[in-house]
């Protein structure tokens, strides 16, 4: 759900139900990364109400769309995040075909 | 061999300096790239793009940039246990995979305790909580969850039954999570007397097939030997328990973590050379050993961090027993930790392996992206 004025668009509140830090720090975290945002945060109004409140204001570019593209790039390194995490454990196994019981920490 | 070698140190060192032809100013980079430990908590970051735009350096961190980045290197991986390093990565998404690790990936826990008979010792609703408890084995993404409405169906539950009793005469007895016996077929109370004889018996569950026929492997606990309750003579347990599908937010049951966690890569610098009787004073202080003495010959000796990684920054090396500050100081010693480099563990309860539960945990972040982008278009 989106509060925003009609005449504009580039400053916006979202509110998400059924969400938390969980997505919202991360979020707030790619929106700051990008250079059209002028600001942004979330919070959390109530801790008994499950849902997150985040801002954005743009320097110029629709709020909503700046939002949306963030979350695109956070689906995209999650992506990436997992396929190298799962090359890394593929690799590990190989390195170590035994698989089980290995600690690097305590081969050094 | 000479051209081997020039290649892989320009994938390496070459090309991120090509990039960036103004470097940041030392201190400013320690401040951009490090958490600096001294009295007090560490509060600065740097987490706006443009935080360095003024000496034309891009602070941003694109997914492009991310991809590129990013690296992953499994340290330990066991059955139920693993530890990996996560560099190239932002804090506010490592916690996001541990919350998520903890609280939204689903298990199957025991819900429902059916109590047919308990003259044991232990309380009825004590006796379930622990039932609730035991890790189970089976694999979660092989069922469906069941809201409130819905009929217990083979895809939806698992039946167990606990059928246990001490004989008069004989010794007290141990009832233990391997006695909890596995029911394919659903449940086996009936729920009320068929209306014509010649009717199924009705039960509280109605499963269509048996669940040896759509899983792989027979369903049972994780861990055989943990302590239910303990029979006296002439006592007896007998109940039915139902598992579902949950997340360790409703119920830290469902939870498939004993626990995830990471912490930030330590870093130990020394700023000053420490030497002889200083060196030996650091080496003795810190609690994990991080310090090793190296002899310099001609008698002198000169203190070496050798271990940071089991560094907790517990500021022993620049403190005395009582808190002034003896020997090296925090000038000499600088403690850090790297802002972009987690070491990451994750101690599965056995549902499913870490490797596995990792994967999860990402996926369910990338699910959650997609139903906001979903509800915003």
């Amino acid at each position: 759900m989106e509060h925003g004025s009609v005449t504009d668009s580039t400053a916006s509140t979202f509110s998400i139900v059924e969400e938390d830090h969980t997505l919202a720090n991360s979020v707030r975290f790619v929106l700051n990364q990008d250079p059209r945002v002028a600001f942004c945060g979330y919070s959390i109004p109530h801790p008994a109400d499950n849902k997150v409140n985040i801002r954005v204001q743009t320097t110029g570019d629709p709020a909503k769309d700046v939002l949306k593209d963030s979350l695109q790039d956070l689906m995209v390194m999650c992506q990436h995040v997992r396929g190298t995490f799962d090359t890394a454990v593929t690799q590990f196994r190989q390195n170590n075909p035994t698989g089980m019981n290995i600690d690097q920490n305590k081969k050094k | 061999m000479p051209k081997k070698g020039t290649k892989s140190r320009k994938g390496t060192d070459d090309e991120p300096k090509q990039e960036e032809k103004n470097k940041l100013p030392e201190h400013l980079e320690v401040q951009r790239t490090r958490v600096v430990c001294k009295g007090d908590a560490p509060t600065e970051g740097f987490q706006y793009a443009g935080a360095f735009a003024a000496m034309g350096i891009d602070n941003s961190v694109s997914a492009d940039k991310f991809c590129k980045n990013f690296k992953v290197v499994v340290n330990r991986l066991t059955e139920d246990d693993m530890e990996f390093d996560m560099i190239g990565i932002d804090a506010s998404m490592a916690n996001a995979f541990r919350r998520i690790l903890i609280a939204e990936v689903p298990t199957m826990a025991i819900e429902k305790v059916l109590m047919a008979d308990n003259t044991s010792v232990i309380a009825d609703e004590v006796l379930s909580h622990r039932l609730g408890l035991i890790p189970l084995d089976a694999d979660p993404r092989l069922f469906e969850y069941i809201s409130e409405n819905d009929v217990p169906t083979e895809r939806n539950t698992i039946v167990y039954k606990l059928h246990v009793s001490c004989k008069k005469g004989s010794p007290r007895l141990t009832v233990k999570s391997g006695d909890l016996e596995w029911l394919p077929e659903g449940s086996q109370l009936p729920l009320a007397s068929p209306a014509q004889s010649g009717d199924k018996q009705k039960t509280y569950t109605s499963f269509s097939q048996s669940q040896k026929d759509i899983l792989e492997k027979p369903l049972g606990v994780k861990f055989k030997d943990i302590t239910i309750a303990r029979l006296g003579p002439g006592q007896a347990i007998e109940l039915e328990v139902h598992a579902v599908k949950g997340i360790g937010k409703v119920h830290a049951k469902w939870s498939p973590v004993a626990t995830a966690w990471y912490r930030m890569l330590p870093e130990v610098v020394l700023r000053e050379e420490i030497k002889d009787a200083d060196a030996e004073m650091l080496v003795a202080k810190c609690p994990v050993n991080v310090f090793d003495i190296e002899d310099l010959g001609n008698g002198e000796k000169r203190a070496v961090v050798a271990r940071p990684r089991a560094c907790t920054l517990c500021r022993q090396c620049v403190m005395g027993p009582t808190g002034e500050v003896m020997g090296p100081t925090v000038e000499q010693v600088e403690l850090r930790r790297v802002r972009d480099h987690f070491i990451f563990t994750i101690e599965s309860t056995g549902a499913l392996p870490p490797e596995m539960l990792f994967t999860e945990a990402v996926r369910i972040l990338e699910e959650k992206c997609e139903r906001v982008i979903s509800e915003l278009s």
